[in-house]
């Protein structure tokens, strides 16, 4: 055929696709840049010593802050990391360790539907489970949905990084006369062990992002607990939390409160990507 | 499996390791029992969730659908809380529209990164690109949210919205009622970011797919004398187009699922989105927008089912992926 046509083609297929991973990244790089820049200029150090208070406070040049948003998440979502861990590597360690149980089909075909899940229908469950008949919003409704948005995609990781450690370990285990759940324990899981905290770490990311499931659950605060310090005062009542503060601000009237919401945005982003280069430093580091 | 396991403890119990003593017979098969009852339990707990999900949003949506009808509430058109009337169509066709859009205009920019890092960039290279499209997939969607609020919808009002309503309203006047209003804040603001949300999550999911074809596959046409394109274009991406096809099944299905970057930016209307620019809601962002503010029952209830009709949608969706990762990725048909 025409030599000269289709190495031609082969020129202008690669322009579009340098073309089309420039479309791609460049939006998404300015979005960074932008909340990077805007985020910066509106912190200071009363944002993470105040609480937010009503908007006449921005208002009236008073100081605010998020320090309510940002106990509340760090409360919220360390209290659905220990309620998610368990169980998500729990039943990782079902779907790769016990291949031959009953359960194991319909559970990998749920976990993995429970992953695509709208987040804000995991939050019109625990709505409907522990909000409505506690008669409250709490944080630890909060913590509950977020609970369910990090379980699959840890149960997940979970099960990967299991099927990826070799069967000799396993076989090595057992000829020392271990019982199965003793090789599980004792010398599949440090093997697996870097895969687990990432696949953790990918949850925790995820998750803390999430603003739809705590909108109906944690429903948001603008004020601190008389006791800061207490956990428990996020836990009980309705508590605040970054990425549901975040729309909160972002929709309001306010201009203080946008600049407020850039300075969430950057906090917001930092612990994702932080949480996230983590993770991935890990992943690295032992393949 | 088991049998094997009581033969290796057999031998262990003349072994003096102290980290074995927990090995003896009985031992082992009531710790082998009680891990197995735990693992159960865990294993149970994410399927109790997922069926509590579908019995909850189905007993809340029951008022509503026995009022309305399973069609009648899904093809209602009607969303008009101070009447008691309640028709889902103005979001499902919302939700439907933008998630369409947002895939088919994200899909071949996403293709063209997942190749490029896969196929045509030096390792160093694909390793920072890499690195970059799993860190934009972890963005939170509320900051792509209030970049679009506060920057986005603004300029796009201002330098592209209202210069062509403006032009549309003197020269073809006869167009207008199908731009709508372009107050910033609608059906294409809402798409364009849910495109710049799901891309990166379709990109990762195909550069996955990519990597995985066998290297012979290219060998092969490469040594048939194939240029590099159709080397991708005649081995590589058929061999890919499952993982592909369900990379962007799922990434529609996140798109449909996504709320908060939706709900910032849709407008919020409770009409059927039949203009452009104009504002409409989807599925998720009327829920959120509207369940606080629920104080009639029957208002709540039909936000439920709104959230009913979700859950199956992302049902299929997702079990639409799964399947078609199962027949069309090669070497997993027997999976």
């Amino acid at each position: 055929m025409n030599l000269k046509r289709r190495y031609m083609r082969d020129r202008l297929m690669l322009i579009l696709i340098v073309l089309a991973s420039l479309v791609v990244l460049t939006p998404l790089l300015i979005v960074l840049w932008y909340v990077a820049s805007q985020g910066i200029s509106a912190l200071n150090i009363d944002f993470f010593t105040k609480d937010l208070g009503s908007p006449t406070r921005a208002q009236f040049g008073q100081a605010t802050g998020l320090a309510q948003a940002i106990a509340g998440t760090f409360v919220i979502d360390m209290t659905a990391l220990l309620m998610a861990v368990p169980v998500g590597i729990g039943a990782g360690m079902m779907l790769a360790e016990y291949k031959e149980h009953p359960l194991n089909p319909l559970l990998r075909v749920l976990n993995d539907t429970m992953n695509g899940m709208p987040a804000i229908l995991k939050g019109l469950l625990i709505f409907t489970l522990v909000v409505r008949p506690s008669g409250t919003f709490s944080g630890f409704a909060g913590s509950l949905a977020l609970g369910i948005v990090m379980l699959p995609i840890i149960a997940r990781a979970t099960e990967g990084a299991l099927t990826l450690v070799p069967w000799s370990i396993r076989e090595a285990g057992l000829a020392l006369g271990l019982p199965r759940w003793r090789v599980i324990l004792a010398a599949v899981l440090p093997v697996a062990r870097p895969g687990l905290v990432t696949g953790v770490l990918i949850a925790f990311a995820r998750a803390a992002g999430e603003a739809a499931p705590l909108l109906l659950t944690s429903l948001g605060n603008n004020f601190l607990p008389r006791n800061p310090w207490n956990p428990l005062e996020y836990l009980t009542k309705a508590a605040d939390t970054l990425p549901q503060r975040l729309y909160s601000l972002a929709v309001s009237p306010y201009q203080q409160w946008h600049a407020m919401g850039w300075a969430a945005g950057i906090i917001l982003l930092l612990l994702v990507i932080v949480v996230f280069l983590v993770g991935r430093w890990l992943t690295r580091r032992n393949h | 499996m088991a049998r094997a396991g009581n033969k290796a403890q057999a031998t262990a119990r003349t072994c003096k390791e102290p980290d074995l003593r927990l090995t003896t017979r009985t031992g082992g098969r009531i710790g082998d029992k009680a891990f197995l009852t735990i693992l159960t339990i865990f294993g149970l707990s994410v399927v109790a969730i997922a069926v509590l999900m579908a019995w909850t949003l189905g007993r809340d949506a029951t008022e509503p659908i026995q009022r309305f009808g399973f069609f009648g509430f899904l093809t209602g058109t009607r969303w008009d809380p101070v009447s008691g009337n309640f028709g889902a169509w103005p979001f499902v066709l919302g939700t439907l529209v933008t998630s369409v859009a947002a895939l088919a205009l994200s899909f071949l920019p996403a293709l063209g990164l997942a190749i490029l890092s896969a196929e045509y960039a030096p390792k160093w290279i694909a390793t920072i690109v890499d690195y970059i499209v799993d860190l934009l997939a972890a963005i939170p969607s509320v900051v792509l949210g209030i970049w679009g609020i506060l920057v986005l919808a603004p300029t796009l009002r201002d330098n592209v919205y209202r210069p062509i309503y403006e032009w549309a309203a003197t020269n073809a006047p006869s167009q207008v009622g199908w731009l709508g209003n372009p107050t910033g804040y609608g059906l294409v603001t809402a798409t364009l970011v849910l495109a710049l949300m799901i891309v990166p999550y379709t990109t990762a999911l195909a550069r996955d797919a990519i990597r995985l074809v066998p290297s012979e596959q290219r060998e092969a046409a490469w040594g048939l004398g194939a240029t590099r394109w159709e080397v991708l274009r005649m081995a590589v991406l058929p061999y890919a187009r499952g993982g592909i096809a369900a990379g962007a099944v799922l990434s529609f299905g996140r798109a449909l699922g996504e709320t908060m970057a939706v709900a910032m930016l849709i407008g919020n209307s409770s009409r059927l989105p039949l203009t452009l620019f104009g504002p409409a809601s989807s599925m998720p962002s009327v829920i959120v927008n509207e369940f606080r503010e629920a104080v009639d029952a029957l208002h709540l209830s039909s936000l439920m089912a709104i959230g009913f009709y979700l859950f199956i949608i992302s049902l299929v969706v997702n079990l639409g992926a799964a399947w078609i990762q199962r027949r069309l990725v090669p070497g997993n048909a027997g999976l």
